[in-house]
């Protein structure tokens, strides 16, 4: 009886987004890596061929998720959280390196990245936790549990070297935010980031110039304001000594290559060969795409290797300069209502603890969401971290599934819960 | 909810100019998979009037290089193939990445067909460098160079002027390659090909719809006799001057020869711009095409014209008679020792200076005014082609100079008689004439006053139409019954008993000429002679000069009428005085004495 139920409580709208942004996906890695004339679809040592199992796997994987008792993954959160971070640990001794990041567990023909899978793990954990009857996010000692769930696998992730990954956990301060934590967080973390790139464009003696002027200005202006002399005297101290210390920050804590990209992206450094050439190649890519595009397997730059990544990280350039802006904004609005959906079914959840996880899953695919297509159209820095359902590769098309799919047998089973 | 709308929002709108409004990337990405190949024309060739081939092609390669492909390789090993060293490497690739990093630039240009082989096949060990067929042009006889001219890259002006051309394109710079460049040249195809980023070629882009076929250039007929020329050149190896023949029918140049000349092998290919540089710093000045730049005094071959143009105005008559008084003659005097008085044809004959002398003054003072009769005077000179250009088809042509009225009114202030100018009575003073000039008198006399520009275009092939300059008759004001005496004592010059060039006649050919003995400031005379043959039916019109080498009798005189021999039998009888040109040096038995001092 229950599977009836879950299938019939199964918010299919979501599902069926799930297929169509999988399945455009695969058209894109198909058109990206085939480049002869004539294919076969089926060809297992081609990405495109490799790609199709991927997927059967996935789907596979969602079934199994649908059938197991929805209180598995609550019961098991923690052991699945720290058999993850063991595996992330595994992966710093035995590890083999691609690209720089050693962050693949090398198992015979098949290499997986565990950090994928630790976003899944994190958000299990961090959900069963919060949830948990004796916490309280405005207590500072679940704050702080909260922040070390979160950030010791990031921890380990950066250490692999793996710095796009590491930065998706920052997606988790949204789920931070809905369940309680102040919003002053992130206004001074945005603020804290503006001053950063303000920082690095116009140097230290005018931002700092700048702030004197705005709280100078609030002062003036503002009635309010100068009840508050102190927290705005504070605050404003605060930002020139944070903007005196990002240069040094940047210079000694950053390394060489994430510099250039930063600089690459606010414009200061203009290196279209080097670390600019990625975004310059992707930006030419979907700048050629015009407003219908060049039609499928069409798309010169993406199919001979101009654009570097091409089936993983900047696998929506195929779509950019095979489909047009029509097809990119086809894309962008499918991810759009996908990750309004996603808040949507978190919102009507009965329990604490499927709300928690749910915003967890929008939040992940958000942070990829924004910074993968922000960084192929120059929006955001290059992070290699994949576009979830599009970029070719079995490890993120699993975790990405294993997310989504845990959280939609939730929502089928909230019912049930009752 | 609201951040993602607003994200979504934001990347749609940057999408959107990215891709919708700004069509800069389109462009550039055009640029990037698409390879534009140049399908090099083959240039034309050059053949003399009987076919025989002058200019040809060879294939060569360009070596091309694309910076951003480079990677480390051997460059001692590609140092060594192409014969450069580390610096002139260093200095290419950076010429290279100057000009752009995607763009292919000529890494080491016209590698002979041999060399490009052996690069060939070791081309794999050097990423980013690749091979373009070009072709070099290759002369199998070595003569004409000046005539021929060569080819070599477009300059940044060429460019500008003409956007045909693009860096690295070969062009005519001197010469008939320069003057029918136009034609030669034919026109460039495009072949697209799409590559990938590792620049392999992926093909023909969309089945080569947007292809052009180059067309080959058109061939070139040109009106030199490729044995008289070179025979010309024989004769004049080791002298400094020039020959110059004309068919006087129709204006074409039969051999134009410059000494010291060069071989124009010598300017094709890798040594060009070194040899090109020995040849420019030379002080020969064998790049100087002599025949059409160097500017003389006419000497006595001169006085024919003052004969002509006397005979025209009516100053004298043929029977005219002056007296001679050899050395004592005033104001100018005679070294030719001869009877006194003498008539027009005895004069030329005899290249009588006093006579020449009365004839001129009589021309000047004919109209009562002497310097109304100085501008008929000059008239009748410039309407024989002198004074101007030809505007012919070999570059760099010089006008020489015709003092004018004016000049003369400027430098005597007005006031100037026969007197004051009377070295322009026997071609010495301010007159200067290229020899080109002078074998077109000769055409003009052969023809009894017309002639037809010099040129060197027979026919361009799969033209239509010749160029109406060439064919539009120029008429002298001298009329052509004043030519017959001025041709009888031409003949006697080879024929007369006291001719100057008697020792050159021959039986077979009636030949018909004027010596000269030109003074001039900067060493000895030069020897100058003029010379059409055969009377009957004039088919050559010739002019040798031979620098500071005294009589006009001995040197030049003989040379001509080899050069007349040659054209018109097919081949040299007179091995003695042939042998005698053909050894005799006058350049390096000079500069040996001075360096043995």
């Amino acid at each position: 009886m229950r599977r009836e139920n879950t299938i019939a409580n199964m918010d299919w709208l979501t599902v069926l987004m799930y297929l169509l942004l999988v399945f455009f996906g695969w058209l894109s890695i198909y058109s990206a890596s085939s480049d002869e004339e004539v294919v076969n679809v089926f060809d297992f040592s081609q990405r495109y061929g490799k790609q199709i199992v991927w997927i059967g796997l996935a789907l596979l994987l969602a079934v199994v998720i649908l059938i197991i008792d929805a209180q598995f993954f609550s019961a098991f959160s923690y052991i699945i959280y720290f058999s993850i971070l063991l595996l992330l640990m595994a992966v710093l001794l035995f590890g083999k390196t691609v690209a720089g990041s050693k962050s693949w567990i090398d198992l015979g023909s098949l290499s997986i990245q565990p950090a994928e899978f630790a976003k899944f793990a994190t958000a299990l954990a961090l959900y069963r936790y919060l949830s948990s009857i004796n916490t309280n996010i405005q207590r500072l000692k679940t704050k702080l549990v909260s922040v070390v769930i979160i950030t010791l696998p990031a921890l380990l992730i950066l250490l692999q070297n793996d710095t796009g990954s590491a930065l998706v956990y920052a997606a988790f301060v949204l789920v931070l935010y809905r369940e309680g934590i102040s919003g002053a967080f992130i206004v001074v973390g945005v603020f804290a980031a503006l001053l950063f790139i303000l920082t690095l464009l116009f140097g230290e003696v005018w931002v700092s110039a700048g702030v004197t002027v705005i709280a100078v200005l609030l002062f003036a202006l503002f009635k309010k304001m100068r009840k508050r002399i102190k927290p705005l005297l504070a605050g404003m101290l605060f930002s020139i000594v944070f903007v005196f210390s990002v240069n040094y920050a940047y210079e000694n804590v950053l390394a060489t290559h994430q510099k250039k990209r930063i600089n690459v992206m606010l414009g200061i450094e203009k290196d279209p060969s080097g670390a600019g050439y990625n975004v310059n190649q992707s930006k030419i890519a979907i700048g050629s795409g015009g407003l219908k595009g060049k039609g499928f397997r069409k798309g010169m730059l993406t199919r001979y290797h101009f654009v570097p990544e091409q089936t993983t990280d900047f696998i929506f350039c195929t779509v950019g300069e095979e489909w047009g802006f029509a097809g990119t904004s086809t894309i962008i609005l499918l991810f759009v209502f996908f990750l309004i959906r996603l808040i949507v079914l978190a919102e009507r959840q009965k329990s604490h603890f499927s709300r928690i996880y749910g915003y967890a899953v929008a939040s992940i695919f958000f942070f990829h969401f924004a910074v993968n297509i922000g960084m192929t159209i120059g929006l955001a820095p290059v992070v290699g971290i994949p576009l979830p359902f599009f970029s070719y590769g079995g490890s993120s098309l699993w975790a990405f599934t294993i997310l989504l799919f845990i959280f939609i047998k939730q929502d089928a089973n909230r019912l049930n819960l009752l | 909810m609201g951040i993602f709308i607003l994200i979504g929002l934001v990347f749609m709108i940057r999408l959107y100019f990215l891709q919708v409004t700004d069509n800069r990337y389109q462009h550039t990405a055009e640029n990037i998979v698409l390879r534009y190949v140049t399908q090099y024309p083959a240039r034309g060739r050059i053949k003399d009037r009987h076919g025989e081939l002058l200019v040809f092609n060879n294939a060569a390669y360009d070596l091309m290089v694309i910076p951003r492909q480079v990677k480390a390789h051997d460059t001692a090993l590609l140092c060594r193939m192409l014969g450069i060293d580390r610096e002139e490497y260093e200095k290419q690739l950076q010429k290279a990445m100057h000009y752009s990093y995607y763009k292919p630039s000529v890494f080491a240009r016209q590698i002979s067909k041999s060399d490009g082989g052996l690069i060939g096949e070791e081309l794999y060990r050097f990423p980013g460098f690749y091979l373009q067929t070009r072709t070099l042009r290759e002369y199998p006889r070595p003569i004409a160079a000046h005539l021929l001219g060569s080819i070599g890259e477009v300059g940044k002006k060429e460019i500008e002027k003409d956007p045909y051309y693009r860096t690295g394109d070969y062009i005519g710079k001197s010469g008939i390659e320069k003057y029918y460049e136009n034609d030669l040249h034919g026109k460039k195809g495009m072949k697209v090909l799409a590559v990938d980023v590792h620049n392999r070629e992926k093909g023909s882009y969309q089945d080569g719809r947007y292809d052009t076929l180059a067309v080959p250039g058109k061939d070139i007929f040109i009106s030199l006799d490729a044995d008289l020329q070179s025979y010309g050149e024989q004769l004049m190896q080791n002298k400094k001057g020039s020959i110059v023949a004309i068919e006087p029918g129709t204006g074409e140049i039969l051999a134009m020869v410059t000494s010291p000349g060069y071989d124009p092998n010598m300017l094709v290919g890798r040594k060009r711009s070194e040899n090109y540089r020995a040849l420019r710093d030379d002080t020969l000045k064998p790049l100087l095409n002599r025949a059409i730049s160097g500017t003389y005094p006419p000497g006595s071959t001169f006085k024919m014209i003052n004969a002509l143009i006397a005979l025209q105005e009516k100053a004298i008559r043929p029977q005219t008679k002056f007296n001679c008084m050899g050395p004592l003659s005033a104001p100018i005097k005679c070294t030719h020792n001869h009877k006194s008085p003498l008539n027009l044809e005895e004069a030329i004959t005899q290249s009588c200076n006093p006579y020449f002398w009365n004839t001129f003054k009589s021309t000047l003072n004919k109209p009562g005014d002497v310097k109304q009769g100085f501008e008929n005077w000059h008239r009748d000179v410039v309407s024989l082609g002198f004074g101007t250009k030809f505007n012919t088809d070999i570059p760099y042509e010089v006008s020489g100079n015709i003092p004018s009225r004016a000049y003369f009114d400027k430098l005597y202030r007005g006031s100037w008689n026969a007197l004051t100018v009377r070295s322009l009575s026997i071609g010495q003073g301010e007159i200067l004439v290229t020899p080109i000039q002078l074998a077109n008198l000769v055409a003009v006399i052969a023809n009894k006053g017309f002639y037809y520009p010099p040129h060197l275009l027979r026919k361009i092939e799969g033209k239509e139409g010749f160029p109406e300059k060439f064919t539009r008759k120029q008429v002298s004001t001298i009329e052509a019954k004043h030519f017959d005496i001025v041709q009888k004592s031409m003949l006697d010059v080879f024929e007369g008993q006291h001719g100057t060039a008697r020792w050159y006649k021959m039986d077979s050919i009636t030949q018909c000429g004027k010596t000269g003995t030109v003074q001039n400031p900067h060493g000895e005379d030069h020897s100058l002679f003029i010379a059409f043959a055969p009377l009957e039916n004039p088919q050559i019109a010739i002019t040798v000069i031979v620098e500071n080498a005294g009589f006009g009798s001995t040197w030049a005189a003989p040379i001509a009428s080899l050069m007349i021999e040659k054209y018109l039998t097919g081949e040299v009888k007179r091995k003695g005085i042939e042998q005698r040109m053909l050894e005799s040096d006058l350049i390096h038995g000079e500069k040996e004495k001075t360096d043995n001092n």
